[in-house]
């Protein structure tokens, strides 16, 4: 027992004593996740959100037209201005702005006949970069809403829909159509007729026009309601994990070189088990692990607002079985390296690799389906699906389990492989 | 004390210890020679139970080392041929942990500590960080490190390599005060007169064999030169070799431009010699003579100068 406390604090003191391990352990993931955390983060103030610019081109100058525009410049998500044709092309295809729509002459009566279902449909163009194709679908979705009121409102009310209606029910007349058909569509306009002549007072407030005949509301699914999504809960567990891992390798280059030091010499010549030497280190690195942990986490609380929305025992099982997995990562690093020098590269390779797998870097709901099933084989990739679902996303202990599982069987196999892979002799 | 039998170590095709049979009585100094390769530290190492041997036994006080944790160890100090040191801590801190893996603790710990600071001469520099030390210092601490749980039997590979002449004499001072405490010791070495100024017993390694063991003034017996006589000539073009060869009672002769180097099997050839010399017409600008050392005794045995 003494040997192995002796052992741990050695290896705490060897740790604390170098600056460049402490600041990569503790100071980098804190940087890299403020970063990460900066850039993907919605912005916590709604007067910072960038509305998106859009161009309009109007070419019908007046009416429906200028009522359309007026309603899109209402939209709080749209910064709309506007420009002519050639002007508005140009911007697109410069990437100036991502959207640009053009209304056509005439558009406010083709609009409220086609509405009808008579004569032909205006044409608005919707000119948009290709590398902005989710915000030319969100305009589209706008503009059909703004477009219904708009061309129904003047339909129904506007000197324009007074013309069209009485137009129509002459047309309707004369057609050919079968008796009851007529009557029944005549009916209908002349009612319309009727109820574009209500005297001026007597019409509703707005006089709206149809709406689209529902409301939505954007909730972003985290823990409760009340809680925004925190971008930095993510990019502070995914830090972590990643210079956590990097500490393994340094267990794991620090065994090697205690070879090559000859210290593993005086340690293999003390009356040791194995389990005093490889346990002792594993301790170690867990401590050290749970103290990155620690401090990454809070700092992101303090300065950041990441809270444990979830369970804290979830959290902080699934934070001992990581270090535990880090532990053993950095004892097969020691076991499988020759030298120092050949394990370094290597173990940096594997590690970045298994960082960006388990979607540390690029969240991994992003991966294409087969790439999310297949890197489930990574460990990591539990570890930092497990802590996004005790912090943000506020899940319980159940939602931690399975991690906490994974973890510590990869643990386990990677401890195994080590110690039946570790070269116990001090031969130099 | 320390006994070791037909041990064998080979790595692939390299017989690093090839048959080793060695003995060290209680108290005995045991000084093992041998050129870079020779498989010294292989030797320590199965001695200590670091190596696996391939075949052959070691035992200490008569007992096998059993395993990992056993108790024979304790009474084994190994002092690394490396620098086995952490050098990011203080002396004080690497000689508390060297001491607590052999289960030393509180009291017992801090006493062991002093004394082995004191015994090496570091006890003012104890709270400084190893790699503040000089080259000599650390060799030092290195020592120290291997004393905390007081073996009764200390391995020691290469103790004073690669240290300048004062701190191998402070070193040298440590293991003779080590010997007076009755300690007993083996160590490598490649300086021979430190081999022969303190150890009991040499033995000669080399392509891992022993391939001698005994006392120094044994080992001076095995080659037949009593003495050598070193004579500078005047002039270069000595002609007479084959004939010095010849004749009887010298051993061996060589020349090397103007030097001759004659070894001779007694002494009171020197006359004969110098006549014969004359009569050559030699001229003699200085003569010299030198008893044999283990450097010569290394030579004839294996035919190699040991620090080559
Ligand atoms: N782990 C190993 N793997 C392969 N070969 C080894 C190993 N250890 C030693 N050897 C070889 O065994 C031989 C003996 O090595 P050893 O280190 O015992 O020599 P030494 O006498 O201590 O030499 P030196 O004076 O240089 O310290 C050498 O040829 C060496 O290359
Ligand atoms: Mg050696």
């Amino acid at each position: 027992m003494t040997a192995f406390v002796a052992l741990v604090r050695k290896d705490l003191r060897i740790f604390f004593a170098d600056r460049r391990a402490v600041i990569m352990a503790f100071a980098a993931p804190i940087l890299i996740g403020s970063f990460f955390g900066y850039v993907f983060g919605e912005p916590r103030n709604p007067k910072d959100q960038s509305r998106m610019k859009v161009l309009v081109v109007d070419q019908e100058r007046q009416g429906a037209a200028k009522d359309l525009i007026a309603s899109l410049g209402k939209d709080p998500n749209l910064e709309v201005a506007a420009s002519e044709l050639e002007a508005a092309r140009e911007a697109v295809r410069k990437g100036k702005v991502p959207v640009a729509i053009v209304i056509p002459e005439k558009f406010g009566e083709q609009a409220g006949q086609a509405l009808f279902g008579a004569g032909a449909k205006p044409e608005i163009i919707v000119l948009f970069d290709p590398s902005h194709r989710v915000e030319a679908g969100m305009i589209r979705g706008i503009l059909t809403g703004q477009v219904m009121q708009t061309v129904t409102k003047d339909a129904f009310g506007g000197e324009g829909g007074k013309r069209t209606a009485t137009s129509m029910r002459r047309s309707v007349e004369g057609a050919p159509m079968e008796a009851s058909e007529k009557s029944a569509l005549t009916g209908l306009l002349q009612s319309v007729e009727k109820f574009n002549a209500r005297p001026q007072a007597a019409r509703g407030g707005g006089g709206g026009g149809l709406t689209i005949p529902f409301a939505m509301k954007d909730e972003a699914l985290t823990s409760r309601a009340g809680v925004v999504y925190n971008s930095y809960a993510h990019s502070f567990g995914g830090m972590a994990i990643q210079f956590m891992l990097f500490m393994g390798i340094d267990v794991g280059i620090g065994m090697l070189l205690l070879r090559q030091r000859g210290l593993w010499r005086r340690f293999r010549a003390a009356p040791l088990s194995k389990t005093t030497l490889l346990g002792s280190r594993a301790v170690s690195a867990m401590l050290v692990g749970m103290l990155i942990l620690a401090v990454v986490f809070s700092f992101a609380w303090l300065v950041f607002g990441v809270k444990v929305e979830g369970s804290m025992v979830g959290f902080l099982g699934i934070c001992a079985a990581f270090s535990l997995m880090t532990a053993g990562y950095g004892l097969l690093i020691a076991a499988l390296g020759r030298t120092p020098e050949a394990a370094r590269g290597l173990a940096i390779l594997g590690t970045l690799l298994m960082v960006m797998l388990s979607g540390a870097w690029v969240p991994s709901f992003l991966f294409p389906r087969w790439m999310q099933r297949v890197t489930t084989l990574v460990p990591a990739r539990w570890a930092m699906d497990g802590l996004d679902a005790m912090t943000w996303r506020g899940l319980g202990l159940e939602e931690a389990l399975p991690a906490i599982g994974v973890l510590l069987l990869a643990a386990v196999v990677f401890g195994a492989v080590a110690v039946w892979k570790f070269r116990w002799e001090a031969d130099g | 004390m320390l006994r070791a039998a037909s041990l064998k170590k080979a790595y692939g095709a390299i017989h690093a210890v090839n048959g080793v049979s060695l003995d060290a009585a209680d108290g005995e100094t045991i000084g093992l020679l041998g050129p870079n390769g020779a498989g010294k530290t292989t030797l320590i190492g199965m001695l200590a139970g670091l190596v696996e041997p391939d075949s052959g036994e070691v035992r200490i006080a008569g007992e096998a080392i059993g395993g990992d944790t056993s108790a024979v160890k304790l009474k084994l100090g190994l002092v690394p041929q490396e620098l086995a040191l952490f050098e990011e801590m203080t002396a004080n801190a690497n000689l508390d942990l060297f001491g607590a893996l052999y289960g030393l603790s509180g009291a017992r710990l801090a006493r062991e500590r002093a004394r082995v600071l004191e015994l090496v001469g570091l006890s003012d520099r104890a709270k400084d960080k190893a790699e503040s030390f000089s080259g000599g210092m650390k060799r030092r601490l290195n020592l120290a490190a291997a004393l905390m749980h007081d073996p009764q039997v200390i391995l020691l590979d290469e103790p004073t390599v690669g240290v300048d002449p004062q701190s191998r004499n402070a070193i040298f001072d440590n293991l003779e005060e080590l010997k007076a405490g009755g300690k007993t010791l083996l160590y490598t070495t490649h300086y021979m007169e430190e081999a022969a100024r303190l150890c009991d017993r040499i033995a000669i390694m080399d392509h891992g064999k022993v391939v001698a063991n005994d006392t120094l003034s044994e080992l001076l017996r095995l080659i037949p030169v009593s003495n050598f006589v070193v004579i500078d000539l005047a002039a270069e073009g000595f002609d007479g070799m084959p004939e010095l060869r010849e004749m009887s009672g010298v051993a061996e002769a060589a020349l090397n431009g103007r030097q001759l180097r004659i070894g001779v099997e007694a002494l009171s050839l020197l006359p004969d010699l110098l006549v014969w010399l004359r009569g050559r017409g030699a001229e003699i600008e200085h003569i010299l003579t030198e008893r044999p050392t283990l450097e010569t005794v290394f030579l004839h045995l294996t035919g190699r100068s040991l620090r080559d």
